[in-house]
Parts: structure tokens; C-alpha cells; sequence
């Protein structure tokens, strides 16, 4: 008997020798350890040993059958893994292919530097406020201190629909709005599309977009608009970014003032598109607001004053991202929309 | 402007480096920029005298010159034909540096050795437009007293910069040497020393020369005049000339040179007429008649009329006043009497004849930014003291001024304190004084300051201005920052903002590019998007003065404007676009347009290619609404608008209002725009959608309870649309009904002709229960007896 069950055991582990099939292993476990298998019927034979005998050979058998089971078991846990692995394998995929099925747009570079240049201010207390296109010639010259006979209310500056209405020519007729509306003290940026008779050429549109800025409070000083520059062009460009405030003329401040701020190519060193001189040039108009039109809009001089600010957003555009030319803002080439 | 170093200096002692100047300039408020060296580096070019010439032996184009400059004689060929024995030169010696770094070197020409060159005015660097036409061809004869071998530069007096400035609008001062030294001696304390101004031998009396002058327009404030006798018109000294070319003006003759010196250097334009030509010694000043001509100057006959200042004699017009001169009374070579005017006009009738006749002169841009009248005199008694100097004629006693209404010097009250509060500064009363006292303003002292500004400060008119002077003379860079004191704001944007800004993140995020177009557009674009002769669309207000056809009207529509951009894309071959905008379109309230016209934001949607289709661009818009909080749009069927595709169009509406359309561009609009594929557009008036929109979002529990669904396949005529058989679904299902979803439509093989197969699958499900299959099977058989009896439909098996 033990030779029989040393014979079962020889042969089961030999056919698992080279076994690939997890079905034949099945085969395998049920012709060996099933109810009906090899080695059920070893034991069916137990009857005929010896009361001494038989708990040896009982031990035995099971042995053998643990042995077979074990031997079955590992290689079934073996070829599963395997199985496993060569479907994973098969499942290999390219993953260098593209599916362009989803697609982001994008925001025209424009409209980010506006809602960039806005965040800045909402963050330093200013309230977004906007204005029309179509503006009268009381807003956008008269109440902002324009002498009547200001060169840039000549037919070839503006765009007139008759005497008294025009496309604006900058946004500051929106501070004259706003002061109307909401009255002192005020914290305000409006940004927006303006107008002038500028055939296009590299710089130049009929169309382009400003931001302009106002504060209206008492005892505001022109240190005061200086340190709120200062503080919008170093988060806009960085920390070594530096300002030179040069005395200018604007019908609308008094003091006024224009900004240049250390060029942005070379931070300030000096190079090529500088002509050396380290300074991006006029890159904002500023000054305290004329006591005129505070007056004009219902504000006491006296009482309040403020500082306005306005500055070209395309140009601010063209620098910030290296576009050279206009033009590009507003073709609308779907390959240079993407590209932002 | 161009302001010579050289010349600014004969009134202003500047012992600073050039960059220190430009940089103390610019933060005083002159804008400088750029810095012009004159000689450009000019080296080793000396005055020469020609002593023979003779043929090259090999060359018919080249002569030998043998030259003496000064210490030694040399051999130089030349091609210049302009050479003569005896003619003064500048010779580049070798060694020599030219205009842009060009180096001479001894050289052969044709086998002949030569050790120089002969130069032109445009080798050192002078512009074409500022080289006398008589010196312009050729090499550059010296007819001045020169020494021999006397450097060129000292000759022609060109050993300094010159600086480009921007002057403000606001200080016409400034546009004059004498003006800049005044703004020099304030901005770096130095002391300013006017002309003096001496006529030593005055001849005979102007009456004798002039019967009368009258003034009989508003426009002119002053006319001074004054008479030069004898007058030999020839070329000015070359110091004149030089001078004149360093201040970007070319020499012409003497006494147009002297008048152009001397605008230069006071800001006040003159004009010399030849006064033999003027009927009956008389000078009208006064407004043109209607049908007046002149022929001017540049020979070119300008009608005039009643809106033009000229100045006439006894009958006809002799100059465009601040403008133009008349050609007839031009000083030429055989001018014998001289009438010179120092006048002052009104700015703004100078600038509007200018702008008429597109002539833009040195007068005229100097008048239209109002001169100081009291300059007048000065001015022309500085002309008169040097045509006696260049011996150009002889200046005739006395002069005739009419000059009714003299400008008077402001007086301003002007507070220290107010000066440091605006400021931000804390400077003395001694310092603000000086700083006032340095621009030539006087200053008394009585409880607060007392300002007299002087007439040619015209700009200087109240408090704040005296405020900015003293700012910028202290410095604005000398001002420390001060940050904003005092309540905390809050910053924030318009609702309308906010939910524009919301909706162009969900549209990028849908795929779609932001795009950007001109608010105006051309009055032919409506016939291009096939807009009808009598469509709302048509009232647009149109511009006075556009910059041409295609940006002339305010667009009513942004359909033109997707299009056009559509169209270039597709031009350029890009294979497939989808944009959005957001605009203003301009809806006038009456035609012409008297008020402004109302604004209305709207949303443009508009793109082609193989993924875009009408629902794909109507789920764009779904997910957009939705996602902004309006959950009722009505989307119904348009066959009218003719822009569209009448089979392939929606209009779209909120509570029954209408807010827009979408749908396929009609295929005669795409062709006028160039479009061979099938174009997408939608546009929506988003005012409408603001007023509507709700971003309060709610919490609604997640259900307890299974779902149970049901597949629901019908025919029906092919014309039934979906949206009718999902009303009747709608109807049915109730609370209970959670979702519908078209998964097939399908017409073809084993459906008749005519008909459509359209396939759902639905979704029921309570909140408070779980549902029977009894309760679904009831609603689906009553939804679908009535889909039969509605809408004709059969229930596919």
C-alpha cells in the first residue's frame, strides 16, 4: 500500500511537470484527491490492514494528499498569475497615440491682462466699474477740464456721431461717472474698449483698451498714488521692477505724470530695445485729479481729493507675452489664440 | 523739438555732462528722447584750399587735386564735379572719421595715390531735408573766413548735442531755446541771461513805408510790425546756417533764415513780405471772403473762406495768417524793401485753416498752441538786430503795433500748506519760493503766498498749477510713497462681470477661443449676412468722420464679426475654429442718432468643422445657461431669420421673451463670406440673461429609493420632432419621472419611407418609496395611448 500511494504521489507530481492548462490541473486534482480519485481509493482499501498498520498508513496517505494538493495549489496560484500576466501584456497599449477628443479653449491674451490687471486692484480695495462706448462730449471732455479748443477734439482725433456724442477716446470719462454716481470717497478701475482715428499699423488701432484708476478721499497726496503704482507695477512685473515718476501734462491732473518702469527685457540694465536706457517708457499716464473736475462732478476740492491713473492695455499686452505687432489682438488667428 | 546745446548755452550757463542734463530735463517735466550728437564723432576733417587741378590719365570721371590744408599739401582724386582752384574745402584727411564710423584711409584711384577726400554736408551726418538746396549736390564750399587747416568742426560750428524733446501741449514756452534755457536755469538753479537787443543805426521812419494797418477779426490780438531798407538777399553766414540745420530747418536766404532764427528762438513766428509788392502800403488783417484765393508759398492756389484769418493788403490776400505766405509777396533775390511781421493769432483758428489745407508749418503749430503776445516785439526787434549783424539791410526807426487788448499777468494765491497736503511733502516757505522764483514767477509774501506769473506762462492759472511746478522742480522722485490711509474697502465686481467672466471660463472650458472685434463694422455687412432691407438690424448709427467704409457704422450684430473671423481662419486653412465674444452691439433710440445709443451686452457663438454640428453648439449653450442658473430656455424652430438656415435654426427664449438665435448659417450668407463648409452661429442678448440668471444653488437629498427604468422604442412621421414626443413623456411621468435619454434615431432599412424610428430609454423613480413595476407600467401605457393618438406614433416591437 505505501508503494501504491509512493506511486500515486510519483505520478501526480510528474504530470504536473510542464503543465501549462489550468483546466488540466483540474483534471489532475480531481483524478488524484476528487471523491472518486486515485487516492479515495487507496484508502477505500484501509479496511484490509491491520489495526497497527492502519493509523501509520492513514498518515501516510494523508501526507501524499497534502503533498499532491500543495504541489497542485502552487502551481495553480503560479499559472493564474501568469494567465494574469499575458493578458496584461496583451493589453498593451501605445500610449504615445492621442485621442483629441477633449479640448480646452482659451481666453484671448487681451481679456487675461485685463482680469489680471483688475485682480490686482480688486485685491488693493478698488470696485470693477464699467462704462459705454458711445460716450457725449461732456463726459469726455468737457467735465475732464479739455480746453474747448484742445487738438484732441479735432475730427481727426475723435470719432464723432454729431456734435455733442463721440466714441471715447480713453476711459476716463468713467471716472467722471462714477464720481457722479457714487460721490466721495471712491476706489474705482474701469477697463475698456477706446477709439481714435489711428489707421493700423504695427502700434496703432482704431480700437484699442485702457484701464483707468481713480481714488477720491480726503488728504489723498501724490505719495499716495506713487506707493499705489509702485505697489500694482511690482506685483504686475516683479520686485525689481522700478518706477521713474516724470513730470507730464493731462487736461485732467494737476499734478500729472508719466511712468516709465525699468525695461522689461533687460530689468533695467540697459539694452537694445531700451536704447540703453534701462527704462520701458511711458508706460502710464497719472496725476492728482484736477480740482476742475471734482468740481465738475459735484466734489468739493477743498474737502476731497484723489489721483487718477490710466494706462494702454494692448501695449501692456505686447510686452507681457511678445507680441510685436497689433494687429495680432484682433485678427483673431485661431493659431494665435492658441498659443495663450 | 530739437534743441542745439550750443545755442541754448548763449543764455543759460550748463557746465553738466549731457546725460546728467537729459536726465535732470526728463524729471523736470521735458520729456527728452533722444540725444543727438551732432558731430558724430567727426575726427580729422580740416578746411583745405584747392590749388590746381589736372586730368587723371586714366579716368574721365577723376581729377587730381594738390590741396594745401594749412601745414602741408596733398594729392586727392575726386569724382566731385564741383571743384575749382581755389575753392575752400573740408578734406577728410587720412585717418579721418566720418558720419556713421566711416573711416578714410590712403588709397589708388585708378593708379593714382590719394591721401584724403572732400566732403559734402551729408558726411557729417546733416539730414538731406536740412541741407541747402545750393550745397546739397556736391562738395561742401566753404565761403566764410576759415583758416587753413582749421578743424571743420569749429567751421561749421557743430561741437555739440543736440536734444530731441517732447514739449506738452500745455508750454508752448518751451518750443524756443530761450524757453528750454529758462526751464534749464530752474531745473538745475542756474542763472538765465536774455538777448540784449541793440539796433545801432536805425534808418529813416516806418511811417514813410507804411500807409496803415488795420485789424478787423477777432482772431488777431496783435500785429507789430516792423521795415528793413536796402536789403541784399543772399546766403546766411554759416554759423546761421548751421545752427538753423542743428535745429532741423534748412537755410534758404538770409532774411528767411533770420525769421526762422529768431522763431526758433522766442517761439514767436515771423513772416518778411516784400513790401514793394503790397498795394498801397496797407495791411488788412481780417476773415477771408467767400471765393477769396491765394496762391501760396509752395505754388499752390488755396480757396478761402469766411472761417480763414489772412492777412490782405488794400484788396487781395497776401498770406494765410500763422499759416502760409503768399507766393506773390515772397521775399526773392531782387527784394529791396522788407515788411516784417511779429503778429499774434488765435490758436484755434490757425489750427482749424491748418488742418483745412493740410498745411502744417513751424508757424502754425507754434500759433495753434497760443503764443504770448507779448513776445511780439522782443521778436522782431531781434530780427532787426541781425540783419544789421549779417549785414542784410537797414532796419527803418520805429515800428507799428496794434495791440488793443494787452494779456495781464496772473496773480495766484498760493497756500504752503495745501502745496505740502497734495504733495505729500514738507517743504519750507523759503524753498517753495525758490523754486517759484527760479521759474521766473514773482513771489510776495503776505499771510500766504502772492504769485505773479508772467504772460508767457499761460499755463499757470490756479493753485494746483503753481502745486505741480514746485513738484516737479523738487522732484517727483524725491517724494517718498505714502500708502492709503484710512477705511478699508472692499473691491468688487459688477454682478455683470462676474457672471461674463463665469461664463467665458465654461466656455473655454467647452473648447471654445476667445475671440476680439472692432465695435464698428461696415454698412455692407448686413447685406452680406442677407439681413432685409426693413430688418431692425439696419438702424445703426454711423460715424461722421470713419476711418474708412468698413469701420463706419456701430454694429447692431456681432454675426458680421464672427463670420469675418471665421472666414480668415478658414482662408488660412485652419481646419476647424470656435469662437465666442463678448460684446456691445448699438441699438440707436432714434435715427440720426441725437442720444447715446443703448448698449446691450450679447454673446456671439460661431465656428466650423468636423466636430461642430447645430446640437453640439445647442448643448453649448444649454450647459452654459444651465451652468449660470437658468434652467427654462425655450428653444422653438425659426424659418424667418434670412441669415439662417431655415431648416436648421432655433430661436431661443426665456419666460417668452426672446434672448436669441442659433442654428446653421444659410449657405448664401457663408458663400458671401467666402465660407465653402457649413457654418455654426448663435447669438444671445445677455442683459436679458443677467436679469435672469440665479446662482443660489440648493441641496437636494440623494435618493433612498431604486430606479426603474424602461426602454421605449416608436415610429413616427419623420417630422415629428423628439421635443414633441418628450413633452408627452414629460406630461405623463410627472414627479416620477427622472430622466429621458434619446439613445437612437434611425431611418432605413425595415422602417417605411416617411418614417422615423426613435428610440428612449426613461427613468422613473420616487422619492419615498420604491416603485412597483405596476404604478410604471400605468404611466407608460397611458404615455404611449397617447403618443398613438397625438402624435401618430407606433410602438416599435
Amino acid at each position: 500500500m505505501r508503494d501504491k500511494l509512493n506511486q500515486i504521489m510519483e505520478d501526480a507530481l510528474n504530470s504536473l511537470v510542464d503543465l501549462t492548462d489550468l483546466s488540466e490541473l483540474d483534471d489532475i486534482r480531481v483524478k488524484y484527491l476528487g471523491k472518486k480519485g486515485e487516492i479515495t481509493s487507496v484508502l477505500r482499501e484501509m479496511g484490509k490492514l491491520s489495526e497497527e498498520e492502519r493509523p501509520f498508513m492513514g498518515k501516510f496517505a494523508n501526507e501524499v494528499r497534502d503533498k499532491i494538493e500543495e504541489n497542485i495549489t502552487n502551481l495553480k496560484t503560479e499559472l493564474e498569475e501568469k494567465i494574469k500576466f499575458e493578458k496584461l501584456a496583451l493589453e498593451t497599449i501605445d500610449i504615445t497615440m492621442e485621442d483629441k477628443e477633449l479640448k480646452l479653449g482659451h481666453r484671448h491674451p487681451l481679456f487675461q491682462t485685463i482680469e489680471e490687471l483688475e485682480n490686482l486692484f480688486i485685491s488693493m480695495g478698488f470696485s470693477v466699474v464699467q462704462g459705454p462706448e458711445v460716450e457725449t462730449v461732456a463726459n469726455n471732455f468737457d467735465a475732464l477740464n479739455s480746453p474747448k479748443n484742445h487738438p484732441a477734439r479735432d475730427l481727426s482725433d475723435t470719432f464723432y456721431f454729431n456734435t455733442d456724442l463721440l466714441l471715447r477716446t480713453h476711459t476716463s470719462p468713467v471716472q467722471i461717472r462714477a464720481m457722479k454716481e457714487l460721490g466721495a470717497p471712491l476706489r474705482i478701475v474701469s477697463s475698456g474698449r477706446t477709439f481714435r482715428p489711428d489707421a493700423v499699423d504695427d502700434t496703432h488701432s482704431p480700437m484699442f483698451h485702457q484701464l483707468e484708476g481713480l481714488v477720491v478721499g480726503k488728504d489723498i497726496n501724490f505719495a499716495n498714488l506713487m506707493y499705489t503704482l509702485n505697489v500694482f507695477i511690482k506685483e504686475l512685473f516683479g520686485d525689481d521692477i522700478e518706477t521713474r515718476y516724470r513730470p507730464h501734462h493731462f487736461p485732467f491732473t494737476e499734478p500729472s505724470a508719466e511712468v516709465d518702469v525699468s525695461c522689461l527685457k533687460c530689468r533695467g540694465k540697459g539694452c537694445s530695445s531700451c536704447n540703453n536706457t534701462g527704462w520701458d517708457m511711458e508706460l502710464l499716464g497719472c496725476g492728482m485729479v484736477h480740482p476742475n473736475v471734482l468740481r465738475n462732478c459735484g466734489i468739493d476740492p477743498e474737502e476731497y481729493s484723489g489721483f487718477a491713473f490710466g494706462m494702454g492695455i494692448d501695449r501692456i499686452t505686447m510686452i507681457k507675452y511678445g507680441i510685436p505687432n497689433i494687429r495680432l489682438l484682433f485678427e483673431n488667428d485661431d493659431r494665435f489664440l492658441e498659443q495663450f | 523739438m530739437l534743441l542745439p546745446i550750443k545755442w541754448v548755452k548763449d543764455y543759460v550757463e550748463i557746465d553738466l555732462e549731457i546725460k546728467t542734463l537729459s536726465d535732470g530735463l526728463n524729471l523736470s517735466g521735458s520729456h527728452i528722447e533722444s540725444i543727438l550728437e551732432v558731430d558724430k564723432g567727426i575726427k580729422n576733417v580740416v578746411v583745405g584750399e584747392i590749388l590746381k587741378i589736372e586730368p587723371h590719365p586714366d579716368a574721365d570721371k577723376l581729377v587730381i587735386c594738390q590741396v594745401n590744408v594749412g601745414e602741408e599739401e596733398l594729392q586727392i582724386v575726386t569724382a566731385a564735379k564741383n571743384v575749382f582752384v581755389g575753392a575752400v574745402v573740408p578734406v577728410a584727411l587720412v585717418g579721418a572719421v566720418l558720419d556713421e564710423g566711416f573711416k578714410i584711409k590712403k588709397g589708388k584711384l585708378r593708379g593714382v595715390e590719394s591721401f584724403g577726400m572732400f566732403c559734402s554736408l551729408a558726411e557729417f551726418g546733416f539730414n538731406d531735408s536740412v541741407i541747402p538746396t545750393d550745397v546739397r549736390d556736391g562738395i561742401y564750399i566753404i565761403k566764410e573766413e576759415a583758416k587753413l587747416g582749421q578743424d571743420i568742426r569749429e567751421v561749421l560750428n557743430i561741437n555739440d548735442y543736440v536734444l530731441e524733446i517732447e514739449i506738452t501741449p500745455n508750454r508752448p514756452d518751451c518750443l524756443s531755446i530761450l524757453g528750454m534755457a529758462r526751464e534749464i536755469a530752474a531745473t538745475f538753479d542756474k542763472k538765465l541771461t536774455l538777448p540784449e537787443i541793440k539796433i545801432n543805426n536805425e534808418a529813416d521812419k516806418i511811417e514813410d513805408y507804411l500807409t496803415n494797418i488795420k485789424i478787423e477779426s477777432a482772431n488777431c490780438n496783435r500785429y507789430y510790425t516792423r521795415v528793413i531798407k536796402d536789403v541784399e538777399v543772399k546766403n546766411s553766414p554759416i554759423w546761421l546756417q548751421a545752427r538753423l540745420m542743428e535745429a532741423g530747418i534748412r537755410p534758404i536766404n538770409n532774411i528767411v533764415d533770420i525769421s526762422n532764427y529768431v522763431m526758433l528762438e522766442y517761439g514767436q513766428p515771423l513772416h518778411a513780405f516784400d513790401l514793394d509788392k503790397i498795394e498801397n502800403k496797407e495791411i488788412v488783417v481780417r476773415q477771408a471772403k467767400l471765393d477769396e484765393k491765394i496762391t501760396t508759398l509752395d505754388d499752390k492756389e488755396r480757396q478761402l473762406d469766411e472761417n480763414d484769418l489772412i492777412i490782405a493788403d488794400s484788396n487781395n490776400p497776401i498770406a494765410i495768417a500763422g499759416v502760409m505766405g503768399g507766393l506773390d509777396t515772397e521775399v526773392t533775390e531782387n527784394t529791396k524793401v522788407v515788411l516784417l511781421e511779429s503778429a499774434n493769432f488765435n490758436g484755434k483758428s490757425i489750427r482749424l485753416t491748418s488742418n483745412k489745407f493740410a498745411l502744417r508749418s513751424e508757424a502754425s503749430s507754434r500759433y495753434e498752441k497760443d503764443v504770448d503776445a507779448k513776445i511780439c516785439k522782443d521778436a522782431a526787434d531781434r530780427f532787426c538786430q541781425l540783419v544789421e549783424e549779417v549785414g542784410a539791410g537797414t532796419v527803418i526807426a520805429g515800428s507799428k503795433d496794434i495791440y488793443e487788448n494787452p494779456a495781464e499777468e496772473t496773480v495766484i494765491e498760493l497756500r504752503t500748506e495745501i502745496v505740502n497736503k497734495k504733495l505729500g511733502v514738507n517743504l519750507s516757505k523759503e524753498e517753495i519760493i525758490k523754486y517759484l522764483v527760479g521759474l521766473g514767477l514773482k513771489v510776495e509774501e503776505d499771510k500766504e503766498l502772492l504769485v505773479t506769473v508772467p504772460t508767457i506762462r499761460q499755463d499757470l492759472k490756479i493753485e494746483v498749477d503753481l502745486i505741480e511746478e514746485i513738484g516737479r522742480l523738487y522732484g517727483f522722485h524725491n517724494i517718498k510713497p505714502q500708502p492709503l490711509v484710512g477705511e478699508l474697502t472692499r473691491g468688487e465686481k459688477p454682478k455683470f462681470r462676474v457672471i461674463e467672466d463665469m461664463s467665458k471660463e465654461i466656455l473655454v472650458g467647452l473648447g471654445l477661443d476667445e475671440i476680439l472685434t472692432y465695435s464698428f463694422i461696415s454698412p455692407k455687412s448686413y447685406d452680406l449676412i442677407n439681413a432685409p432691407e426693413d430688418s431692425e438690424l439696419r438702424n445703426y448709427a454711423t460715424l461722421l468722420n470713419p476711418l474708412g467704409q468698413d469701420y463706419s457704422v456701430m454694429r447692431t450684430t456681432l454675426i458680421s464679426n464672427v463670420l469675418e473671423a471665421i472666414s480668415r481662419n478658414y482662408n488660412r486653412k485652419v481646419e476647424d475654429v470656435f469662437f465666442y465674444e463678448f460684446g456691445n452691439i448699438f441699438k440707436p433710440t432714434e435715427l440720426p442718432v441725437i442720444n447715446p445709443p443703448k448698449e446691450k451686452r450679447t454673446l456671439i457663438l460661431g465656428g466650423y468643422g468636423n466636430n461642430l454640428d447645430f446640437y453640439k453648439l445647442k448643448e453649448v449653450i444649454t450647459i452654459l445657461l444651465n451652468r449660470i442658473g437658468i434652467k427654462n430656455i425655450e428653444i422653438e424652430r425659426e424659418t424667418n431669420n434670412t441669415t439662417f438656415h431655415p431648416g436648421r435654426t432655433a430661436k431661443l427664449s426665456i419666460n417668452g421673451e426672446y434672448i436669441g438665435v442659433l442654428g446653421e448659417i444659410h449657405p448664401d450668407v457663408a458663400s458671401n463670406y467666402n465660407l465653402k463648409t457649413r457654418v455654426y452661429v448663435a447669438e444671445i442678448d445677455y442683459d436679458i440673461i443677467i436679469d435672469n440668471i440665479s446662482l443660489v444653488k440648493t441641496y437636494k437629498e440623494l435618493p433612498k429609493y431604486p430606479a426603474m427604468s424602461r426602454d421605449l422604442a416608436l415610429v413616427v412621421d419623420e417630422e415629428v420632432m423628439v421635443g414633441e414626443i418628450e413633452a408627452v413623456i414629460r406630461k405623463h411621468g410627472k414627479k416620477l419621472l427622472e430622466d429621458i435619454k434619446l439613445f437612437d434615431v434611425y431611418t432605413g432599412d425595415q422602417i417605411p419611407d416617411g418614417k422615423k424610428s426613435v428610440a428612449y430609454s426613461i427613468r422613473y423613480r420616487a422619492s419615498d418609496r420604491t416603485l412597483t413595476d405596476e404604478e410604471v407600467n400605468k404611466i407608460q401605457d397611458k404615455l404611449i395611448e397617447d403618443l398613438k393618438t397625438i402624435l401618430n406614433a407606433e410602438l416599435r416591437s
